[in-house]
């Protein structure tokens, strides 16, 4: 199954039945999948007018206590920019795909990492998060769009699938799993009060600075317990590695790749892989790189999870970086040679 | 002793937060009569975008969601869809619904979503000061048009309703004022029309409602009440420019 397929009909099984896109390039496929599916379960697939448009149709749905979702690539991903920072506020679920593609601008539609900043660090004004799930095969789309639904309604914010063209384009063998679907009860929703309460009102605006500040810091608080429970990476011989090398999604894939040449070649290497980017699995970063006397981070951008790995280690071991941006992919022979190099220094 | 008058009871207790003399007080009330009326209100949910009409979620007593700026339509798409049962309607104005909204406002209406909008058109932004709106008359003076509004460089006003009549998704549109007693009477009843084409599904339905700013036209209650006999109703012909109903005839 085609990655982005395999997101579309994760979503089905965990309970979506409202979907609203825009075609853009490379995640075309979730939408075509959504539009082929939905109608056989009696769920919405709706294409809207623009990405802007997309995103408030799953604030409107989410505000009426469904699961509701939409993907996108890099562009599309900035213009929904607006209507997230508004669900954030608002403290809505929902869940967000970005099948990321190569910028600035309207970059290429070639696979790249360059939304990490803007899923991890800044998707639209003001104080807010949003999860943030990597993964890195179309197996693991599964469980990532399944933690994204079911964390987004636990937490009442939204989540973000921060996959890419690479995964989004691979043809996988998948299984999905029986796996439960966990709700949470939404007393919150705008879907009538029916004479039986208070009426209900999904709002961002607070026109007292007091109350404004109250809700962001009962919302940072609940983001302290996400950053409690949720954190999640990968250790791959990581237990003796003298090299580790940090990457996230589908770079994960050919770091392993080099980190198995270098182990072949007698380097000590390992490889730490975050699944969740916000709340950063800063603890695992460091437990995996115990032993290492360099860290190297590979990605498909300029360098943008290099800090996180930085302030996870303290400063405290060297960290350098190799990437490949604007929609090139780096091979695992380009890896393995910095893996050298570093061990060389080292001789 | 007979009660003669009484406030809707789909309306709270929260003070309107509109300027003296300004209409938004006297929609805001027909559309709580009109809920009220046809007994929808349990049902009901409403949604205020960014603009004057920003703080409207707090006026009705049914369920409300507040919509980023011009993004009404397409927030009531998503609770329609998710709720079919229900009753979704947007109260914008000119700036929302016209200019930062415009793609949202034609697209719901060509899709024939079955929502009501009510537009209150007052030829202005309030909200941020009296500045030129896309419905600000040629010539009328703004703080963004000090002198006048130049459509050589500023632009043509758009009539939205006149537009909106040319898509098949659109059940009714239908423009109305509230400067006078018979015209507030018509404008119930406009209103009413709109929510009663949702109930029976008869798709989207947008009632415009010419409304006054006295603070921002730098006028009283009363000379705004004139101006928008004098100069807005000759520009915005007030009637009915699409009804499926007639059409169907």
């Amino acid at each position: 199954m085609k990655g982005n397929e395999a997101i579309a009909e994760a979503a089905i099984r965990a309970g979506c039945r409202h979907y609203f896109g825009y075609p853009i390039t490379p995640q075309t496929e979730i939408a075509a999948y959504m539009s082929r599916q939905m109608p056989k379960v009696g769920g919405v697939f709706l294409q809207a007018e623009s990405e802007i448009a997309a995103i408030n149709m799953v604030l409107g749905a989410a505000a009426a206590g469904v699961r509701a979702m939409t993907s996108s690539s890099s562009p599309g991903i900035s213009l929904k920019s607006e209507g997230v920072s508004y669900i954030a506020g608002s403290d809505l679920p929902c869940v967000i795909v970005d099948c990321m593609r190569g910028g600035p601008g309207l970059g290429g539609i070639q696979p790249s990492q360059s939304d990490y900043w803007q899923a991890t660090k800044a998707y639209g004004h003001g104080d807010f998060q949003l999860l943030v799930f990597a993964p890195n095969s179309v197996q693991e789309m599964v469980t990532a769009v399944f933690d994204a639904f079911e964390n987004a309604d636990r937490f009442r914010m939204p989540a973000m699938v921060l996959a890419d063209g690479l995964l989004g384009q691979m043809m996988e063998p998948v299984v999905f799993p029986e796996r439960e679907i966990v709700t949470y009860d939404k007393p919150w929703a705008t879907n009538g009060r029916h004479g039986e309460r208070r009426h209900n009102i999904v709002n961002s605006l607070y026109l007292s600075p007091k109350e404004l500040e109250d809700t962001n810091v009962a919302r940072f608080a609940r983001y302290e317990e996400v950053k409690r429970v949720l954190p999640k990476a990968e250790s791959y011989l990581t237990e003796d590695a003298e090299i580790v090398v940090a990457a996230f999604g589908a770079t994960s894939r050919i770091v392993k790749s080099a980190v198995n040449s270098a182990r072949a070649a007698g380097i000590k290497a390992g490889m730490v892989r975050p699944y969740t980017l916000w709340p950063f699995p800063a603890e695992k970063i460091q437990e995996g790189c115990q032993h290492a006397h360099d860290v190297l981070v590979v990605e498909m951008n300029m360098g943008q999870m290099v800090d996180d790995v930085k302030l996870a280690l303290e400063c405290k071991k060297p960290v350098s970086f190799y990437g490949r941006t604007g929609g090139i992919i780096p091979s695992p022979a380009e890896v393995l040679e910095q893996i050298k190099k570093l061990a060389g220094g080292e001789q | 002793m007979a009660i003669v008058y009484q406030k809707s009871s789909c309306l709270t207790d929260v003070p309107l937060s509109y300027c003296p003399g300004c209409c938004h007080g006297i929609i805001t009330k027909l559309v709580a009569e009109v809920i009220e009326e046809l007994g929808v209100e349990p049902i009901t949910v409403g949604v205020a975008p960014v603009g004057c009409s920003v703080m409207a979620y707090n006026f009705f007593t049914c369920d409300m969601v507040e919509a980023p700026h011009g993004r009404a339509p397409a927030v009531a798409t998503g609770l329609r869809r998710a709720l079919p049962d229900n009753i979704v309607f947007t109260y914008q104005g000119d700036g929302d619904l016209a200019a930062i909204g415009t793609a949202e406002t034609v697209h719901a209406a060509t899709r024939g979503e079955n929502i009501t909008v009510i537009f209150v058109n007052n030829a202005i932004y309030g909200m941020t000061g009296g500045q030129m709106a896309p419905t600000t008359l040629p010539g009328q003076v703004t703080q963004t048009t000090p002198y006048g509004r130049d459509p050589q460089t500023a632009g043509w006003p758009i009539r939205i309703c006149e537009m909106l009549a040319t898509l098949t998704g659109t059940a009714y549109a239908e423009r109305v004022a509230v400067n006078t007693v018979p015209n507030i009477r018509h404008a119930k009843a406009a209103i009413k029309k709109a929510f009663q084409n949702q109930i029976d599904h008869k798709g989207f339905s947008i009632v415009e409602v010419l409304s006054t700013c006295p603070t921002n036209w730098g006028m009283t209650p009363d000379e705004a009440m004139k101006w928008v006999d004098s100069a807005m109703i000759p520009y915005y012909p007030l009637g009915v420019y699409k009804d499926i109903d007639k059409e169907a005839k």
